[in-house]
């Protein structure tokens, strides 16, 4: 077995609906995944750019608005496979969670990019918490 | 003006390949010079035998429970605590030249910043530290890193994809296309990480690091007082040195290691007594860390490929005394030589050949826990020379820095100041080191914990993946040196092994909590 999955995942004080709104928009993944310093989509086609200055093409897979699941591939370079699954799970108390999955092959790369991922999430809770009031009724829960 | 610092470190560089430590395959004068003048210590130990943990220790002084650094691929907190912060708080001039390796080198991201700092054009970031200030990062107002090889976006890489690109192809790829250490062999015997290297001797990582500590040390005042640590990535493997230097040493007239039983029976009957993950290492079915290569066996190791890797890897440590002698002449040169503290050590050891292995891992025993540590306190501090047969540590490290500046040593450093003989040794409490080991990756965890004290060296295992926390080691290291009978299990040292394990429980400080999370294999 060449390959690994890692998953993340944190609990987010918006709605879920507010989350999904932002993660289903490929082109603004810079905003919120540090270590991505650009991104431009062209259909199912995004390619993201790594602080690294490496280029990494992705092709969009899955894109549900109704289960708020976004699926990608990363279709270049050393992976001989990956897929991307970040899940946004309605809490039904006006929060989320959200679980960012990542199968790779090798598994190495499951490692690094597993890591950024939960980086990733932090940021967007940090971010998703800031820019809105919180529901009153999960404030400081 | 006070005493400058030159800290000196290798990588991966075993106690017996220095002439002053007995080896006899290494030309290392520059070294002896130093150990003859100032006091060598014949048991010095780090507080873990891979890169990321123990350079942390050395940084810190705290051992690898405490700043958090529990395997590599963890990264350092960028405000954990720093000897050089405290240095350069005092008005020390500070700077890191060569491999770092506080953050992990898998990083695409550029999340760290050492991956991120060579491409910026700037010679440090300014970060919080432990105390809540902000300054330069973990304390070095100057920074360029390099590591093995010329891949990835360290400074030396850059310097040589923009001067020499010819030669970025020479050096052996130290992980393979799936981003695992290359089992690739090569040379004249096919040996695991070993490569012939075309490249100039002076385009060669060693030479740069020499180059770049001059440059650095050029633009100091005359009055300045300064904390260096040059840092060589060798003789860590891959085991490929300039071509040229090859003539040196032949690796056909080179002896194998007195602790690598010729005979397959023999080797194997020694690992068998250990806990079983040696022997399933050994025969190729469990890998238990990253560091070694997934796809190499070490069964298929023959003799000949010892002696070459033997071969090579001296001849990196004979390029590294040069390149430190050079340092040192241009020290001299600048008038500093009689107020400089020069300390010399690595991060660990290396297997190279021992038992049939290379490589490292969970495996502590003298070829990856014995350590070269040579001091040669600044001439002006009158300090007579001396060897030192007590058991130190690199967390001792930080603490004689601080010593040497004149600094108290703050409290959250957990070693103490090196002794000066084995008297001061006594006087001051010397009387173990300890060494820990944790990993969990892809499935596989181990949990080491040593202690080595009166002579003997004591290991314990917590459960992991094919330990159930009841396995050890014991080892006499006067007669056995190269720890090849396990006496755990001996009735008639029981009392000796728990007495050795109540001392270790009861110094080993406590894991951090929250543990740090891995970030990367490496």
């Amino acid at each position: 077995m060449s390959g690994a999955s890692v998953r993340k995942e944190i609990r987010i004080h918006r709605r879920a609906a507010e989350v999904w709104d932002r993660i289903a928009d490929p082109g603004v993944i810079q905003d919120w995944f540090p270590g991505i310093v650009s991104s431009t989509v062209d259909g199912t086609t995004r390619v993201i750019t790594l602080g690294s200055g490496i280029a990494m093409p992705e092709e969009i897979i899955t894109q549900d608005p109704v289960l708020r699941r976004f699926q990608y591939r990363i279709t270049v370079g050393v992976f001989r496979n990956h897929l991307g699954t970040i899940d946004v799970i309605d809490l039904h108390d006006e929060t989320c969670l959200v679980v960012y999955s990542t199968d790779a092959d090798p598994r190495t790369m499951a490692l690094v990019i597993g890591a950024a991922t939960a980086e990733a999430l932090v940021e967007l809770r940090d971010q998703m918490e800031s820019t809105a009031e919180i529901p009153t009724q999960v404030k400081g829960s | 003006m006070g005493r400058k610092v030159l800290l000196v470190t290798t990588d991966q560089q075993r106690y017996d390949t220095l002439g002053c430590n007995g080896g006899a395959l290494a030309r290392t004068p520059v070294v002896d010079a130093l150990a003859s003048a100032g006091i060598r210590y014949e048991r010095a130990h780090p507080q873990s035998v891979v890169c990321m943990p123990s350079r942390s220790t050395i940084v810190t002084g705290q051992y690898p429970s405490t700043h958090g650094v529990w395997m590599n691929g963890v990264p350092l907190p960028a405000d954990a605590p720093s000897v050089a912060a405290v240095l350069q708080r005092v008005g020390y001039r500070t700077a890191l030249v060569g491999k770092a390796h506080f953050e992990p080198f898998l990083d695409p991201f550029a999340r760290f910043p050492e991956n991120s700092l060579a491409g910026s054009g700037q010679e440090t970031i300014l970060e919080p530290w432990a105390d809540g200030t902000i300054g330069p990062h973990r304390g070095f107002e100057h920074l360029e890193f390099a590591t093995h090889g010329a891949a990835g976006p360290l400074h030396y890489a850059r310097w040589l994809v923009e001067h020499h690109p010819e030669a970025v192809g020479m050096y052996y790829a130290p992980l393979d296309g799936s981003l695992e250490v290359n089992a690739a062999g090569g040379g004249d015997t096919a040996a695991p990480q070993v490569k012939h290297n075309p490249i100039p001797r002076d385009w060669y990582h060693t030479d740069w690091v020499a180059d770049r500590t001059i440059a650095w040390l050029d633009s100091l005042d005359a009055d300045a007082d300064w904390f260096c640590w040059m840092s060589f990535p060798d003789p860590h493997h891959p085991w490929d040195p300039p071509a040229s230097e090859m003539h040196r040493i032949d690796w056909r007239d080179v002896p194998l290691p007195a602790a690598y039983p010729e005979s397959a029976a023999d080797r194997e009957r020694i690992l068998d007594a250990k806990p079983r993950h040696w022997r399933q290492w050994y025969d190729g079915t469990l890998v238990s860390n990253y560091e070694a290569p997934k796809d190499w066996v070490p069964a298929t190791l023959t003799a000949d490929q010892v002696r070459e890797v033997n071969a090579r890897n001296a001849i990196e440590c004979e390029l590294i005394d040069e390149a430190l002698g050079r340092v040192l002449g241009h020290v001299a040169a600048r008038g500093w030589d009689a107020d400089t503290d020069v300390v010399f050590t690595t991060d660990h050891g290396e297997l190279q050949g021992d038992l049939g292995l290379l490589f490292k891992g969970p495996y502590h025993v003298d070829g990856l826990m014995r350590l070269p540590l040579i001091w040669r306190p600044a001439p002006s501090a009158n300090v007579a020379p001396a060897v030192v047969s007590a058991p130190v540590g690199l967390v001792d490290l930080a603490p004689t820095f601080c010593a040497i500046a004149g600094v108290d040593a703050p409290a959250w450093m957990e070693g103490s100041a090196l002794p000066a003989d084995d008297a001061d040794a006594d006087a001051r409490g010397f009387e173990r080191v300890l060494t820990e080991w944790d990993s969990e990756l892809f499935g596989v965890g181990v949990h080491l914990r040593t202690i080595t004290r009166d002579g003997w060296v004591c290991t314990t295992y917590a459960p992991g993946t094919v330990h159930d926390g009841t396995e050890g080691e014991l080892y006499r290291l006067d007669d056995d040196p190269h720890q090849f009978e396990n006496r755990w299990d001996d009735p008639s040292l029981r009392h000796l092994r728990d007495d050795l394990l109540v001392d270790l429980r009861a110094n080993q400080p406590a894991p951090r909590s929250p543990q740090l999370a891995v970030e990367a294999p490496v």
